[in-house]
């Protein structure tokens, strides 16, 4: 299916939401991603939680490295997989201020599992936040450790078979049995319901961080049509039928 | 003056340097400024972290770096191993912090001085021959980390880490630094100026940066003002000798020792000791060595140091290895050839040649 976007969209008049101020400018991912989604809902929380002026974020590596030049927010980019690490040593010298990591599955579970899984464990008091769609996007669609049973890649052609690629990984599952973890959740911005969940869960997950509780992760679901080789407007719905009935949605661990 | 054991020495020279951040991972010989780390820094109102592994010791010690905060790792071999993609980074993103690679021996000089990072960058590396000297080499490295915006490393070895001496701490004073205006506080978030740390330093949208092409020459060209403004070294007696023996770190204190003896017995003979391995006062050692028919590199390794030596020597061809590999059974010390009568016999016999 392909979106005809000389027509105005079927079913009455829509209407752009306001773009957040901390935009600065147009991001350069595919049509139909889910990741600069999950961003824009991020940067409504620093507004809203007003707490812009003493954040900062630990950006990985993978599609959304480039929001680095988009987010109005003081950064530090870091080494593929170490952004808790980097968030750690941060949060310890300015415990002042607000920290959270941006990562994909393929930082997190696969290049920095460990990183996550110890600041977890530590209780550091840091917001970690994963963008999840089950592909290595930036590198064109190559099996992570979240890739689910039967999803094809580049590099699992024929679909991810436990015999030979093993099981999927659940990060936040793992998270939520450390004790050092004040909050954990897994959203999903594939429907408008799951954007708003996805800001309440991330506003959660602040609030934990600032009152001290402890660590907080959101592992967030993001469509991915190009890496999934799927038409970009039928991403969300793919993204409901594979990668939302593997990871369900919904609140792990609250304080 | 006090009675220090070397580890005990540079984790209070480098508070007293202002380092206020520590992160590592257990591993000997480094183990002992670790564990005091472990305590005095807290003490002093910084943060150790006990890092679990030395990939997140050094990444943390660049998120402590990138707010400004004099901030240390260290390991040794191996584990300086793992941190080499961390301090690579560190380089091209210019955060500052000093690395201690308390080393099993001098096995680490390619490591150091050249690198195993991806891109174009080096490490400004101070070799100390003893304990007051690390002292002080670590002050000066916090100094040297700040002033070029770089990953800098202390290379020692088990003699440093383990020997006690009696030593003086006290704060030196290096002269002035740029402000750290680059360091992230989150107060840049909604000004359309936010800061950024990032080896690409491509800027915002609205801010363009440089972008890695125009990044990376300005780091290459740091480098060379360093390679010209940084060198170091410590020479004796050269300038009649008709041998110059080479060595850095402990192996040179030995050297010193057993050339003065040779000296007092009527040998034409003297000694050159960098005191930074990168970058190596080559100009210096080409100086040193116009009237030497020897040039005896003595290093406990299988020859690394020897690269160098032999592209600054006055005449290459005058270059003679008399090191080698020497470790203790342990593996955690130096074997038989860090021995003054040893070294005095491999001495005379290439003078003999």
């Amino acid at each position: 299916m392909t979106i005809d976007t000389s027509q105005p969209p079927p079913g009455g008049k829509l209407v752009a939401a306001a773009k957040p101020s901390l935009l600065l400018g147009e991001h350069s991912l595919c049509p139909g991603c889910g990741e600069p989604v999950a961003l824009r809902v991020l940067l409504e929380v620093l507004q809203e939680l007003d707490i812009v002026r003493r954040t900062i974020g630990v950006v990985g590596h993978g599609c959304y490295g480039s929001f680095v030049r988009i987010m109005d927010v003081d950064v530090l980019q870091c080494l593929h997989g170490r952004a808790p690490a980097c968030a750690t040593g941060i949060k310890r010298m300015r415990p002042d201020t607000a920290v959270f990591t941006l990562q994909g599955d393929g930082d997190m579970a696969n290049e920095g599992l460990q990183e996550v899984l110890h600041a977890a464990a530590r209780g550091e008091k840091i917001t970690c936040v994963m963008l999840n769609n089950g592909v290595f996007g930036d590198t064109g669609g190559q099996q992570t450790a979240t890739t689910v049973i039967g999803q094809r890649t580049k590099t699992s052609l024929d679909g991810r078979d436990p015999e030979t690629h093993g099981f999927p990984v659940p990060v936040a599952d793992l998270i939520a049995q450390l004790r050092g973890a004040a909050y954990v959740a897994r959203a999903a911005v594939s429907t408008a319901a799951g954007v708003a969940q996805t800001k309440r869960m991330l506003r959660k997950a602040f609030e934990v961080q600032l009152s001290g509780a402890g660590f907080g992760l959101v592992e967030i679901l993001t469509m991915c049509p190009t890496g999934w080789f799927v038409p970009a407007a039928d991403g969300p719905g793919y993204q409901g039928g594979t990668m939302e009935q593997a990871y369900p949605i919904g609140e792990l661990v609250t304080p | 003056m006090e009675l220090l054991e070397g580890s005990a020495a540079i984790a209070e020279s480098a508070i007293v340097a202002g380092c206020r951040f520590f992160a590592g991972y257990p591993m000997s010989p480094f183990t002992g400024l670790l564990e005091n780390m472990s305590h005095k820094l807290p003490a002093a109102g910084g943060v150790f972290i006990n890092a679990e592994s030395e990939i997140e010791g050094v990444n943390m010690a660049i998120g402590a770096a990138a707010t400004g905060a004099r901030a240390a790792t260290g390991s040794c071999g191996q584990g300086i191993a793992l941190m080499q993609e961390a301090i690579a980074e560190a380089a091209l993103n210019e955060t500052p912090m000093v690395v201690f690679n308390m080393a099993r021996n001098q096995q680490d000089y390619f490591q150091c001085t050249r690198g195993g990072g991806w891109g174009d960058y080096r490490t400004i590396t101070l070799a100390p021959k003893d304990v007051p000297e690390a002292v002080e080499h670590t002050q000066k490295l916090f100094h040297l980390a700040d002033r070029y915006r770089a990953p800098v490393i202390l290379y020692g070895d088990p003699l440093l880490a383990q020997t006690r001496v009696g030593v003086t701490i006290e704060k030196r004073d290096y002269g002035p630094l740029p402000p750290k205006d680059w360091a992230l506080d989150g107060s840049g978030g909604g000004t359309g100026h936010s800061r950024q740390i990032w080896t690409w330093a491509m800027g915002k949208a609205t801010d363009p940066g440089p972008g890695p092409d125009r990044h990376w020459r300005a780091i290459a060209t740091k480098f060379e003002n360093i390679l010209d403004a940084e060198q170091l070294h410590e020479q004796s007696d050269v300038d009649d000798a008709d041998t110059v023996v080479v060595a850095f770190g402990s192996a040179a204190k030995f050297v010193e020792y057993v050339v003065r003896e040779l000296r007092q017995e009527g040998h034409r003979i003297g000694w050159f000791r960098p005191v930074t391995l990168w970058p190596f006062p080559g100009g210096a050692l080409t100086a040193a060595t116009q009237r030497a028919r020897r040039v005896l590199v003595f290093e406990l390794n299988a020859g690394q140091m020897i690269d160098d030596v032999r592209i600054h020597a006055a005449d290459r061809s005058a270059v003679r290895f008399i090191g080698g590999v020497s470790i203790a059974e342990s593996g955690l010390a130096y074997g038989e050839l860090l021995d003054a009568p040893m070294l005095r016999s491999l001495i005379l016999s290439e003078g003999d040649r």
